[in-house]
C-alpha cells in the first residue's frame, strides 16, 4: 500500500489567534478498491450549529470538478481562497492519504464535525462520505466511509 | 519546407499517434453501443421520471441522464449508497451503474497514457503533432494533385505513396477535427480556458418548508427528460436544502417545499463551446459522428506505416559528393533540383566525371542559386526533376523567381537537363520552364534542353556526349543507379517472328523465380507485378540495366517480354541468343503509370511492333470481360503478327471485343493511326463515354497516334492533353 504524504499544511481558517493553542494532527485516509479512477476528496469542518468553519485539505487538482464535492462546494461556493495552499493530488483506489495538520485545540470536544466529500469520475458523487465529531476520545478509532473510504483515523 | 514540417512530427510522434488513434477508434464504439442499448422515452417530463424512480427507491438522491439517453439513479439503502441504470418507463433497475473497467482503462490510456498529468501533456503534444501533420499533409496532397480543386484526382506513383495519400485525403477531415478538439480539451483540463463552473455562491433564501411531491413541481414538469442532465434531491430533514437541476440550458435550485425556482444560471459562451467540442471529440451525444471519426482514426496506423516506408525508402537517396569545390573557385557550377534524391545520384556521376577530367566543380541545390558568388564560373549545369504537374522539386524552391531577377549572363553558359517519367502529363515540365526562362532572359545555352526518361542511364550518357562536345572534351557518363537485387531468370520458351521483314522479334517467356521465404517476407523478393510493369535486364558486361515492358502478371505464373533485336544492341543481342534453359539476371520495377487498372471503363489499346507486349498482357488478364479494343500495327501479317493465335482465342472468349490491324509492308500499306482515323467516330464515342486510351510503342508511332486522336476528338471538345491530365490517356514509349 503506497502512502501519499503531502507537506505539512496549515489550515489557516482554523488557527485563528483567538483559538491560541494548536497541536499537530495526523489524518490517515485509506480508500477502498472501488474500481474507478482517482478520487477527489474534500476535508472540511462545520461548527456545532452545522455552519461551515473551514477546509483542511482538498485532494484533486482540477478545479472544474470541485462542484462534484457538493457539500463542500455548496458551503464554500467553490471559492479557491478556501483551499489556497492545501490541495494535493487525487487519491487512487486502494491508496492511503496521510495529512499532517496543526489544528487548534479549541476545535476538539466542542461540537465541531469533520466532513469528507468524495467524488470519482463517471461514478456517483458521495457528499458526506464521512461525518464524525472531532473529539479527543475519537482519535485512533478508524471510521468507515459510505462508499469510497475504507478507513479514516486521526491521531495526535 | 512543408515536407520537412510533415516528416519529423510524423516520425517522432508516430508511435504515440498509433496508441492515441487505436484507443480513440475503440472508444468511439462505446457511445454508439450505449445509445443503442438505452431506452429512449417519448415525451417524458423530469417530474414524471423523478416520481417513477422515487416510487421504487424513496431514498433517491440523484438522477443523471447521459447524452445517450441512459438514466442512472443514486440512492441509499439502509445507509449503503447504491446506484443503477434505470428504465425510464417504470423506474426499475435494468443494469449496474458501475463503469465498464475496459472503457475506463482505454479512456485513461487515450487521455493520459495511464500517467496522469505528465501523460496528459504528452497526449496534448501528440494532438498538436497530429494537427501539424493534418495541415501540412493537406497542403502536400493539394500540391501533389495540382491544386485544391483537384483534391480527389486519381493518383499515380509507388503503392505506399498512393495508399498514404488515398487514406489521407479521406481521413484528414476527421483527424483535423479530432486533434483540434483534443487540444481544446487539454487546455480546458489544465484550466487554461475560462470555461470552469461558475464559482458564484448561490445562497438562496428558501421557504423553510418541505414535502412537496416532485410530480407537482412546475419546473420539473416543464423540463423534458431529453433536456435533463441531472437532478439532485435535497435532504428531507434539512429544510434549508434544495433540489439542484442541471439541464442542457443551465443549472437551477428548487425549493423543496414550494418547487419554486430559487436560482438559475446559464453556461457561459466558453462553457457552451467546450461542451460542443467535447461532444464532437467523444461522440457522446453524437454517436454517429463519433463512429465516423473512429473509422478515420484507423487511417493513422496505415498512414504511419506507409509514411515510415516512404521516409525509409527515400532516405539514402542523396549520395555524398566527394571533392566539392567552393562556389567562388569553381569553373563549373552544378545545380540540382531533386525531390526524392535520385537526381543527386546523376549529379554525383557528372561531378565525378568532370572532376576526373580536371575541372573544378561545385555542386549545390538549385535553391542556393546565387550568381554573385560564382566568380570563376564559366558554365552552370542544371539537373532537375519536376514535382507534380510542373512545380519545382524540393531542392529547387524559389529558383525560377531568382533566375528571373538575376539572369545568367555571358560569358557564363547554361545547360539544363530534365528528369522525369514520360507517362506523366507534366513530363520534365519544370526543367523545360527553367530552360525557357533562361533563354528568354538572354542566357547562352551550352547545349539544348534534354530530358531523361525514367532515370535512363542511356539518355544521361547521350546528354553527356553532347555536353562534352560543346565543352571540347570527351565526357563519358556511366551512371549506375542503385539497383535492387537481381534474380536469375530461366528462359522457358521463345517464339520468333519478323525475320522475313527485317524486324527480328521474339516473345521470351521466363519461369517465375522463387526467392527464399525470408527474402519474400522482408519485401526483397522478386515482388508482385502486373502487365505494364518493367523488367530490368542486366546484360553481361554492363552494369546498366535495360527495361522491357512486361506482357504478363505474376498471376499468370510466368514472366514474358517482347524483344526486338537491335543491330548493335548489347542487351537485345544477348536476349536473342538465349535458348530455353539459359539464364539471365533481372529485377522487377513497378510502373504504375501504365497499369490497366481494376475498374470497368472500356479500354482502347494502341500498339505497334513490340509495343503489343503489355497490351497483350492486359487482354490476357481481362477475366472480367471488360470491353477492350486493340489497334495493332505490324509490318506483315505472315511474319510479325505477334500474339496472332492468342488474340484469336481472346476474341472468341470475349476477353477482346475487337481487333483492328494495320500492316505497313503489304500491298496497301497502312499505319495504326490510319486505322484509328477510319474508326474515328466510334473511338470518339467511346472516349466520350469514359474509355481509357493506352498507347505502347515507338516514339514516332506515339506522336502519330496523338495527332490522329487530336483530330478524332476535336468534334467532342476533348484533347489528348486533357485526357492525359485526367489519367485517361497514358503512354509507354521507347
Amino acid at each position: 500500500m503506497k502512502t501519499i504524504l503531502p507537506a505539512i499544511a496549515l489550515a489557516t481558517a482554523l488557527t485563528l489567534p483567538a483559538l491560541a493553542e494548536a497541536r499537530p494532527l495526523k489524518l490517515t485516509t485509506t480508500l477502498a478498491n472501488y474500481g474507478g479512477d482517482g478520487a477527489y476528496l474534500a476535508f472540511y469542518v462545520t461548527n456545532a450549529q452545522g455552519a461551515y468553519a473551514g477546509s483542511l485539505w482538498l485532494a484533486g487538482r482540477k478545479s472544474k470538478y470541485y462542484s462534484h464535492l457538493s457539500g463542500w462546494h455548496r458551503a464554500t461556493g467553490g471559492n479557491p481562497a478556501e483551499i489556497n495552499g492545501i490541495t494535493g493530488a487525487s487519491v487512487g483506489a486502494g491508496r492511503t492519504l496521510e495529512i499532517s495538520l496543526d489544528l487548534a485545540d479549541a476545535l476538539f470536544d466542542a461540537g465541531y464535525v469533520l466532513h469528507v466529500d468524495a467524488a470519482v469520475e463517471d461514478m456517483r458523487d458521495s457528499p458526506n462520505e464521512i461525518v464524525i465529531p472531532l473529539t479527543s476520545a475519537g482519535a485512533k478509532t478508524p471510521v468507515r466511509g459510505r462508499r469510497y473510504v475504507s478507513s479514516l483515523a486521526y491521531s495526535f | 519546407m512543408i515536407r520537412v514540417v510533415h516528416r519529423w512530427p510524423g516520425l517522432l510522434a508516430g508511435l504515440l499517434l498509433l496508441v492515441l488513434s487505436l484507443s480513440g477508434a475503440l472508444l468511439s464504439l462505446f457511445p454508439a453501443i450505449e445509445r443503442l442499448s438505452s431506452v429512449q422515452p417519448a415525451a417524458l417530463s423530469t417530474a414524471e421520471l423523478a416520481e417513477r424512480i422515487q416510487a421504487v427507491h424513496p431514498e433517491v438522491e440523484q438522477i443523471r441522464r447521459r447524452p445517450s439517453g441512459r438514466i442512472t439513479a443514486y440512492w441509499s439503502e439502509s445507509g449503503v449508497p447504491r446506484a443503477a441504470v434505470m428504465d425510464p418507463a417504470n423506474g426499475r433497475e435494468i443494469a449496474s451503474a458501475d463503469p465498464n473497467p475496459f472503457e475506463r482503462w482505454l479512456t485513461r490510456l487515450h487521455r493520459s497514457l495511464l500517467f496522469d498529468d505528465a501523460g496528459r501533456i504528452l497526449t496534448a503534444v501528440g494532438a498538436a503533432a497530429m494537427l501539424v501533420l493534418a495541415v501540412s499533409g493537406a497542403v502536400l496532397v493539394a500540391r501533389r494533385a495540382g491544386g485544391w480543386r483537384r483534391w480527389l484526382s486519381p493518383l499515380r506513383g509507388p503503392f505506399a505513396a498512393r495508399l498514404h495519400v488515398e487514406i489521407a485525403r479521406i481521413a484528414v477531415a476527421g483527424l483535423l477535427l479530432s486533434s483540434a478538439t483534443a487540444l481544446w480539451m487539454s487546455a480546458s483540463s489544465f484550466d487554461l480556458l475560462p470555461d470552469g463552473a461558475p464559482s458564484a455562491v448561490t445562497e438562496a433564501e428558501g421557504s423553510g418548508r418541505t414535502g412537496m411531491p416532485v410530480a407537482d413541481m412546475d419546473m420539473l414538469k416543464r423540463t423534458p427528460v431529453s433536456e435533463l442532465r441531472s437532478l439532485s434531491f435535497p435532504d428531507p430533514a434539512d429544510a434549508a436544502d434544495v433540489f439542484t437541476l442541471k439541464t442542457d440550458r443551465g443549472i437551477g435550485h428548487l425549493d423543496q417545499g414550494t418547487g419554486a425556482l430559487l436560482t438559475w444560471s446559464e453556461p457561459s459562451a466558453w462553457q457552451r463551446v467546450s461542451a460542443t467540442l467535447y461532444m464532437l471529440h467523444t461522440g457522446r451525444g453524437a454517436a454517429v459522428l463519433g463512429l465516423i471519426l473512429g473509422i478515420m482514426a484507423l487511417g493513422v496506423p496505415a498512414m504511419a506505416g506507409t509514411g515510415f516506408v516512404l521516409w525509409f525508402a527515400g532516405r539514402p537517396a542523396r549520395p555524398r559528393i566527394r571533392g566539392n569545390v567552393a562556389a567562388g573557385r569553381a569553373e563549373t557550377i552544378l545545380l540540382v533540383g531533386s525531390e526524392g534524391g535520385s537526381t543527386w545520384g546523376f549529379a554525383a556521376t557528372l561531378h565525378a566525371a568532370l572532376s576526373a577530367s580536371g575541372q573544378a566543380v561545385h555542386a549545390a541545390p538549385m535553391s542556393s542559386f546565387e550568381p554573385a558568388r560564382y566568380r570563376q564560373a564559366r558554365r552552370i549545369l542544371i539537373l532537375t526533376a519536376t514535382y507534380g504537374d510542373g512545380d519545382a522539386p524540393a531542392s529547387a524552391r524559389g529558383f525560377l523567381d531568382r533566375l528571373k531577377s538575376v539572369p545568367v549572363a555571358a560569358p557564363v553558359a547554361l545547360a539544363v537537363l530534365g528528369f522525369g517519367d514520360r507517362s506523366f502529363p507534366g513530363y520534365c515540365a519544370f526543367g523545360r520552364a527553367v530552360a525557357e526562362m533562361a533563354e528568354a532572359r538572354g542566357s547562352c545555352m551550352l547545349v539544348p534542353f534534354m530530358a531523361v526518361n525514367r532515370q535512363s542511364p542511356q539518355d544521361f550518357a547521350r546528354w553527356g556526349r553532347s555536353l562534352g562536345a560543346a565543352m571540347g572534351m570527351t565526357l563519358d557518363l556511366v551512371h549506375h543507379p542503385v539497383l535492387p537485387a537481381v534474380f536469375p531468370l530461366r528462359l522457358v520458351s521463345r517464339r520468333d517472328h519478323g525475320a522475313e521483314v527485317q524486324a527480328p522479334t521474339a516473345i521470351l517467356r521466363f519461369a517465375l523465380p522463387t526467392p527464399p521465404f525470408w527474402l519474400r517476407l522482408t519485401g526483397r523478393g522478386f515482388g508482385r507485378f502486373v502487365a505494364g510493369d518493367l523488367l530490368g535486364v542486366l546484360p553481361e558486361g554492363s552494369a546498366v540495366p535495360r527495361f522491357y515492358s512486361l506482357a504478363s502478371g505474376c498471376r499468370d505464373g510466368f514472366i514474358e517480354i517482347v524483344v526486338r533485336k537491335h543491330p548493335a544492341g548489347l542487351c537485345s543481342g544477348q536476349l536473342f541468343e538465349l535458348q530455353p534453359g539459359d539464364m539471365v539476371n533481372a529485377f522487377m520495377r513497378q510502373n504504375p503509370g501504365f497499369h490497366a487498372g481494376r475498374d470497368t471503363a472500356p479500354l482502347i489499346l494502341i500498339g505497334a511492333g513490340t509495343g503489343i507486349g503489355p497490351l497483350a498482357g492486359f487482354i490476357r488478364a481481362n477475366a472480367r470481360r471488360r470491353p477492350i479494343r486493340l489497334f495493332f500495327g505490324m509490318r506483315h501479317p505472315d511474319s510479325d503478327f505477334l500474339y496472332g493465335d492468342e488474340l484469336k482465342g481472346w476474341r472468341r472468349s470475349g476477353q477482346l471485343q475487337r481487333l483492328a490491324t494495320a500492316c505497313s509492308r503489304t500491298q496497301q500499306p497502312s499505319y495504326v493511326q490510319d486505322v484509328l482515323r477510319e474508326e474515328g467516330a466510334e473511338i470518339a464515342r467511346m472516349v466520350r463515354e469514359g474509355a481509357r486510351v493506352m498507347v505502347c510503342g515507338g516514339r514516332d508511332m506515339a506522336a502519330g497516334v496523338s495527332a490522329a486522336l487530336a483530330d478524332i476528338l476535336a468534334p467532342t471538345g476533348l484533347t489528348p492533353a486533357r485526357l492525359r491530365a485526367e489519367g485517361r490517356y497514358v503512354e509507354d514509349v521507347f
